[in-house]
């Protein structure tokens, strides 16, 4: 079943397409290193993109967000089911395809101090990306990495320095400056503000809304924090356990979340202020399940407060109305 | 009411390539017995190492340079290592971040347990493993007697954090120092550890001083707050007047950055602009100063003393009531 790929569009034809993504990680054991079971961290996953919105993709660690993340700029490589760009399936692109893929789909990392190779200097990371894919003519290329450092808010006096030099929140504007070198259409934020302070989260999400409206840019914006996700996504996908549970227009989600998970985790969401401190909320028991072996049903009928028989034997649909759909048998 | 524990005129300064850093510069507060306090700032605000400071769990080539910190009116700076020792896990204890560096792999957890209440208890094996099981009964922990024999990789971070606040509490601590005890968690998960450890402490009567960047954790947790920047305090105030009457730029741009859940709209969020300057301890300014909206002469070259407005209300600026007339402005449009 793959409703959510024909609901989500309004009209548009989407940029980015998943269709059942699935991506296992085999588990090694014993004398052979014989596969013995599997993690399945992304585990039928259909989502779509369409041109200029940003999709926000919330979860707890290991329900397998950072994997779609990884699996669309190339990183992983998915077990079963396609990834569409422009219609064309990337999933499974020679190194060469995958190098031209680069130019449109780039990808913001949580940590940028890991992802900046520390014996380069900022002018020679930017001018890297923007040689190796001839953005410009040589003769530009100065220009160029003094144009995507004015875009991000940094003076161009950075061309000289080294990423430990950086704080961290100019770290990520320069990890920014990098994806933008190459004028992608898609930018897959992983967690992009996790690591960074509260002053300076704002400033990075500040850039990149107004980077998007400038550029006309698409994200998928992976994050735990559900404040920066409501903020700045358009409409909001919930994962758990490796499935999608919910999805729908980010006021709309907030407003009204139909999946017993999303509800939790939006009332487990600490608020910013002290006289809600006493509000009615269901706080889940337990820890997530291990994705070696999802429990069987709904995946998460462990820890569902409302769970009956059904939700034990059988898994549930990603269905709804409009574009709201959620995986649940008892919220429709 | 005498208070708990007093610290006063804190400075805690470190030795580095550049000559000696203070990152803790005169820190004073009280703490209650029974309240939870927090203390909010950003990285390098100086609030975890004032943390370290009051445990004396600080490296090498840092140092209480001066100021006190009494415990029941004792200061313990002076006390020599063995009366510290107990104290420490004893009186005060902390619980850190990552559960996983303060835990020993080698170990199991009934071990680490029972050691900390042998210790400090003066009990019996027998006893002191009886005692250990209570503990991780009480933090929820399901099997207890089973976790007890295992080692702590085989616990998740949420259930490892348990263990954490089973070990600190087990003593019955009058204060208990939390360092950002759930920002590796989920948030699922985070708001079981908030409980858990909101009701034990609340059943055994101990303070908890909680350390976090993370305001919403303050608005649920708190009864009073300090906030730091740059190694000073800049305001202090019980929860409620601070978030709804905060004070000083620095605080109420804190509070304007925070993406909120319940809003329905922000165009853009408020942020902060610039970062904290590096050789801010050199400053003879209010340290805030060139990230400040209302920045004058006076704060570029005067250090704004703390200012007490009215009861229990104190904060670190020249120009709070321009600050506040504006600040309250916004909020009503």
């Amino acid at each position: 079943m793959s409703e959510a790929i024909t609901r989500s569009a309004p009209s548009q034809t989407p940029l980015l397409v998943l269709d059942q993504l699935k991506k296992y990680y085999p588990i090694r054991k014993g004398l052979l290193n014989r596969t013995a079971e599997y993690v399945k961290a992304v585990d039928g996953v259909s989502l779509n993109i369409v041109p200029g919105e940003t999709l926000g993709l919330v979860g707890e660690s290991g329900c397998g967000k950072s994997t779609i993340g990884r699996s669309i700029v190339g990183l992983e490589r998915p077990t079963d089911g396609r990834i569409l760009f422009e219609g064309a399936d990337i999933s499974k692109l020679s190194g060469s395809e995958m190098i031209k893929l680069h130019s449109e789909v780039q990808i913001v990392f949580q940590d940028p101090y890991s992802s900046l190779n520390p014996r380069k200097t900022i002018g020679s990371l930017l001018a890297e990306a923007v040689k190796v894919h001839r953005v410009v003519p040589s003769d530009k290329v100065v220009s160029e990495v003094d144009r995507l450092l004015d875009i991000v808010g940094l003076p161009k006096t950075s061309k000289s320095r080294y990423p430990h030099e950086f704080s961290g929140g100019q770290r990520q504007r320069i990890g920014i400056a990098r994806a933008l070198a190459l004028k992608p259409k898609l930018i897959v934020c992983d967690e992009p503000v996790s690591a960074l302070d509260v002053s300076i989260q704002a400033q990075v999400l500040n850039l990149l809304k107004q980077l998007q409206k400038e550029f006309n840019l698409t994200y998928l914006f992976i994050a735990h924090g559900l404040g920066a996700v409501r903020y700045i996504s358009d409409r909001i996908a919930v994962m758990y356990l490796g499935k999608v549970v919910e999805i729908g227009p980010t006021k709309e989600l907030f407003r009204n979340p139909k999946h017993p998970y999303t509800r939790a985790l939006l009332d487990s969401y600490p608020i910013a202020n002290p006289h809600l401190r006493d509000r009615e909320r269901i706080v889940l028991e337990g820890d997530v399940p291990s994705p070696v072996n999802p429990p069987s049903g709904c995946r998460f009928h462990t820890r569902c407060p409302m769970a009956q028989a059904k939700c034990r034997e059988e898994e549930p649909l990603l269905v709804g109305e409009g574009d709201h759909a959620s995986a649940c048998w008892f919220s429709h | 009411m005498e208070s708990l524990l007093a610290v006063k005129d804190l400075r805690t300064s470190f030795d580095t390539d550049q000559g000696q850093v203070v990152s803790v510069d005169r820190v004073s507060f009280e703490l209650k017995a029974g309240e939870t306090l927090a203390i909010v700032g950003e990285s390098g605000s100086g609030k975890s190492v004032t943390a370290l400071s009051i445990m004396r769990l600080l490296g090498k080539g840092s140092r209480v340079s001066d100021g006190e910190i009494r415990l029941n009116g004792v200061n313990i700076l002076e006390l020599d290592e063995k009366k510290m020792r107990d104290i420490r896990g004893n009186r005060i204890s902390m619980i850190f971040q990552e559960p996983m560096t303060s835990l020993n792999p080698v170990f199991t957890i009934g071990h680490q347990l029972m050691e900390a209440i042998r210790l400090h208890l003066n009990k019996d094996k027998k006893q002191a493993r009886a005692h250990a099981v209570e503990m991780l009964k009480k933090v929820g922990l399901p099997r207890p007697e089973q976790i007890m024999d295992e080692y702590p990789f085989a616990l998740s971070g949420g259930m490892r954090q348990r263990v954490m606040i089973a070990m600190a509490l087990a003593c019955k601590p009058t204060v208990l120092i939390a360092d950002e005890p759930t920002t590796a968690l989920d948030v699922t998960v985070q708001a079981q550890i908030m409980r858990i450890m909101k009701d034990l402490c609340a059943e055994a009567g101990t303070a908890i001083i909680l350390i976090t960047h993370d305001l919403g954790v303050v608005a649920e947790m708190a009864d009073r707050v300090l906030v730091m920047y740059a190694g000073q305090i800049v305001e202090e105030a019980d929860v409620f007047t601070l978030f709804d009457h905060p004070q000083h730029p620095y605080t109420q741009g804190l509070l304007r950055s925070v993406p909120h859940l319940e809003a329905d709209d922000q165009d853009e969020l408020a942020a902060i602009p610039g970062t904290v300057p590096a050789r801010y301890h050199k400053m003879q300014a209010c340290r805030f100063h060139n990230r400040c909206a209302f920045a004058t002469e006076k704060c570029r070259t005067e250090l704004p003393p703390l200012i007490r407005t009215q009861d229990g209300h104190t904060s670190r600026c020249w120009e709070i009531e321009a600050a506040t007339i504006h600040y309250e402005e916004g909020k009503a449009r």
